[in-house]
């Protein structure tokens, strides 16, 4: 597949010029063509903000939901039917903000997802209070003296709950994007992406050349499969390792685990009602 | 032909039993009704505990009865205190005819008290922890139940213990069976209770089983929750049900992750189920309204406890009408249904899910923690034609989720079903289900959704007229005051007194105009403070409602307390 197979004919972006969700957008485009993901067959859940609105700018089935509520859905959306491959993708607000809780448990539970998340660093679609993960000393129309608080750290929470793949890419390298992307979209279980995206409107303090010049990639010698490494390097503030911090096989898939799918592969909505059993059931209520 | 001192031998025996959590009020609960059940006695059974795991005050009241009974008494025949606590918590009600069995050794002096030594009893079959059988065994043996039946249900019961074990409790029941026996003959209490072999083969089942079973021939596959009392009984239920049925059941890290999963489930083919309080329900808020907007089946259980807040936890309210009629943001359309008995709430929520998914829409169904933990003989459930009425479609490539139509219903698609794409969006959206800021549109899909609204008056469930139609007094009710109220009016035979019932209540049913235009005097009767469902009568029908009869301290209204706060407000009659 191609690219532009996954291109929507006469959309209205709402996008600002010269934004990293183009970019995103295009390495994601790319991604699924390499993997040859058809539209049919795969589910975009996404929340609210301007990262959120990615869905609706290419073919595929959307979940466009509620704001910080992305995992959730997916999660449910990957349940019911195994046999989609399903990402959820939002912003930093929306993943570590609005749905903290939610990102926690999902790493948790270990569904076989891929979560993107448009890290610009602020609340583009609000215009432009701070995030979880701006920078201290941020100012913004509300925290008027600055960001006081320690920025959140994906990475490291991620890899410290055991998620079974962990990383850190940025628009601005494309050939990694595509790469991570694939990697992620591949793994079995629930994969972190992410993504550091140049918000020109409203960041003017984690401009394109401020990524530049705080990101470096990961050296060839990392080992994704330590999980120490993994977590001494996603604690690294200073400048940003950008690639595959950790990756696992380790970990049971939560959707494999069910109930529900210990006999029967079909997708929930292809299999009958259990009239029999149902019955029996009932007529246990019957005796002593 | 029965002599006139035996005709009024009473047919219907009131037993409470109490005691401290953890002293197995439960397994003497289970045991006695499904050993009572099985000798062919009606029975209902209705707890009322304290919210804690060890110590307070619990206690289960048992009705044995040679006719059907579903609904709880104030009156007191024959009393089982456990410990001190029980015996000062119930005292109030007991009356000079009350029997009063306890065992002397761990209880307060109280005069009447009939000493049954449970422990020594126990203890004299190899253990104190065998009471609860000595306790099944002495009301067996009182009520003059077979023998064999009760170690049938005990070998049963204790089957997955070592054999000492099945044996002490044996041993122990059957000693409580021979005092019970004993004090039968003494003739100290008198009562005719005829068995019946159909009810026999009658089904025992709870609330919670009523509905988790109903939501299994809906077609229920998926089920996302929080736990709180008294929604978690369902969530149990079907945890229990999943290996069986196949089903996805999920221990969600809050109510918001439960109602989103639901919906994400629904959307890729699932029939989903989130059970819940009101707590857990206000969480719900924001996801029931993206129902409305993405335009999803759903189905929600909410168990309604008495708040505000945390309230009290393990008792029982209709305190969350409102809520369930006003949750959520924005305007959109939904269906509420209150099952009244077990029949119903099987019944109701197995056609939740068939509603939801042709109307495409959240259905609250709303119960108490009365009607939840209630537990009654009924001969059977309704199943026929269990097929789930599934209503989604295969796509084409030109498919669009929210296409424009007459009845405002789009044919709903998967992902994964055929060649097109199904796109929803909590964002005001076109056709295709993406984004849009065309205010026309808007217009367009708002009258779209709310336009359901009336297609759903065609599935209205009407209400049920208790008693005769040549009625002055109609007293309206809604959901599990529908057993006590029937109690009630029959009580007040020859009053041109009738019930209604309400089992939909959202959108209300046009049938019920008539009977309320017929009323000359209209009284409602609802487990609250304020009257929530005689307001929305009031405004719904243009009727005036002369008198709220409200009940909200956490317990259900009795028969006896029914009656005679009826008996107090109706007219003369003419
Ligand atoms: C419950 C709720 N609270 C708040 C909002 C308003 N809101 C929409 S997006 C957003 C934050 C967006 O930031 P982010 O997720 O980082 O996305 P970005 O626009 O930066 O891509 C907020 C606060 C909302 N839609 N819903
Ligand atoms: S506000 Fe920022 S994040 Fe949003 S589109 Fe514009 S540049 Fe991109
Ligand atoms: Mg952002």
């Amino acid at each position: 597949m191609k690219a532009q197979d996954y291109d929507r004919p006469n959309i209205d972006i709402a996008w600002c010029p010269g934004c990293g969700n183009f970019a995103i957008l295009k390495i994601l485009k790319q991604a699924l063509a390499e993997l040859a993901i058809s539209p049919q067959n795969l589910v975009i859940a996404s929340g609210i903000g301007q990262a959120a609105k990615t869905p609706h700018y290419l073919q595929t089935h959307i979940f466009n939901g509620l704001h910080g509520r992305a995992l959730p859905a997916a999660t449910a959306i990957k349940a019911a039917n195994p046999q989609l491959t399903v990402i959820a993708e939002g912003g930093d607000g929306d993943m570590y903000g609005e749905g903290g809780n939610h990102f926690m448990h999902t790493i948790r539970r270990n569904p076989d997802l891929t979560h993107l998340v448009h890290n610009n660093m602020v609340y583009g679609l609000t215009k432009g209070q701070a995030s979880p993960t701006s920078q201290r000393g941020f100012v913004t129309p509300l925290q008027i003296d600055g960001v006081c608080q320690e920025p959140f750290n994906p990475l490291s929470v991620a890899i410290a709950l055991n998620a079974s793949f962990v990383a850190r890419v940025f628009v601005g390298a494309f050939e990694q994007g595509v790469a991570v992307f694939k990697a992620a979209i591949q793994h079995h279980g629930y994969a972190l992406v992410d993504i550091l995206q140049p918000c020109v409107t409203f960041n003017k303090l984690n401009t394109y050349a401020w990524f530049e010049e705080h990101t470096y990639p990961l050296e060839n010698s990392h080992d994704p499969g330590s999980r120490e490494q993994a977590f001494a390097r996603a604690c690294e503030m200073e400048r940003l390792p950008l690639g595959i911090f950790y990756r696992s096989q380790d970990r049971k898939v939560f959707e494999k685990q069910l109930s529900a799918y210990k006999e029967d592969q079909r997708p929930l909505y292809q299999r009958p009602l259990e009239s029999t059993k149902l019955q029996n059931l009932l007529n246990a209520k019957r005796s002593l | 032909m029965h002599s006139s001192a035996k005709k009024n031998l009473p047919e219907d025996i009131c037993i409470v039993l109490g005691g401290a959590a953890g002293q197995g009020i439960q397994s003497i609960e289970t045991g006695l009704t499904r050993l009572l059940k099985q000798s062919g006695y009606h029975v209902f059974a209705s707890k009322e505990y304290m919210s804690r795991i060890r110590g307070g005050s619990n206690s289960t009241q048992i009705r044995v009865s040679s006719g059907p009974v579903a609904a709880p008494l104030e009156r007191i025949d024959l009393f089982i205190p456990l410990d001190g606590a029980a015996l000062t918590h119930l005292c109030p009600r007991l009356q000079a005819a009350s029997l009063v069995l306890g065992d002397r050794a761990n209880l307060p002096a109280y005069p009447g008290l009939i000493d049954m030594p449970l422990t020594t009893i126990a203890q004299q079959a190899g253990d104190h922890r065998y009471a609860s059988s000595v306790t099944i065994g002495a009301v067996v043996g009182l009520l003059g139940i077979c023998l064999e039946l009760l170690d049938a249900y005990l070998q049963q019961r204790f089957s997955d213990n070592p054999s000492t074990i099945i044996a002490g409790n044996r041993v122990a029941a059957a000693a409580g069976y021979q005092y019970g026996q004993k004090l039968a003959k003494t003739g100290t209490m008198q009562f005719e209770l005829k068995a019946l072999a159909s009810v026999t083969g009658d089904l025992l089942l709870s609330g919670n089983e009523a509905i988790g079973l109903g939501a299994l021939a809906g077609g229920c596959n998926f089920i996302s929750s929080y736990p709180m009392s008294p929604g978690t009984g369902v969530l149990t239920f079907l945890a229990e049900q999943a290996d069986e049925f196949g089903l996805v059941v999920d221990q969600a890290e809050d109510e918001i992750a439960a109602i989103n999963m639901a919906l994400g489930a629904w959307y890729a083919g699932a029939r989903a189920l989130v059970s819940t309080s009101g707590g857990g329900f206000a969480l719900m808020s924001e996801g029931l309204s993206l129902a409305g907007m993405i335009e999803s089946p759903l189905v929600v259980h909410l168990a309604q406890r008495p708040g505000p807040a945390t309230g009290l936890p393990t008792h029982t309210e209709q305190g969350d009408l409102q809520l369930a009629l006003h949750a959520g943001h924005g305007e959109f359309p939904r269906l509420v249904l209150a099952p009244g008995s077990l029949q119903e709430a099987f019944s109701l929520t197995r056609r939740a899910f068939d509603l939801a998914d042709k109307y495409q829409l959240p259905v609250i169904i709303l119960t108490d923690q009365f009607l939840l933990d209630s537990l009654t003989n009924i001969p059977a459930l309704d199943l026929h034609n269990l097929q789930p009425h599934h209503q989604f479609v295969e796509t084409d490539t030109d498919y669009a989720r929210y296409r424009l139509t007459a009845s405002g219903l789009s044919p709903r698609g998967l992902p994964g079903h055929g060649a097109g794409l199904v796109c929803v969006d909590s964002d005001e959206h076109d056709e295709t289900g993406h984004i849009s800021e065309d205010l026309a549109l808007r217009t367009a899909m708002t009258d779209k959704r709310l336009g359901k609204q009336s297609e759903l008056l065609q599935d209205a469930i009407a209400p049920q007229l208790l008693g005769n139609d040549d009625f002055h007094t109609l007293v309206v009710c809604w959901g599990s005051t529908y057993h006590v109220l029937r109690e009630a009016l029959g009580a007040l035979k020859g009053l041109p007194v009738a019930g209604l019932h309400f089992s939909q209540l959202y959108p209300l049913p046009p049938q019920a105009t008539a009977w309320l235009r017929q009323a000359r005097q209209l009284l409602v009767v609802e487990g609250n403070a304020t009257g929530q469902f005689a307001s929305l009568l009031e405004q719904a029908y243009d009727c005036t409602v002369e008198h709220r009869i409200l009940k909200y301290n956490g317990l259900p209204f009795t028969v006896e307390e029914l009656k005679q706060r009826l008996q107090s407000l109706l007219d003369a009659p003419d």
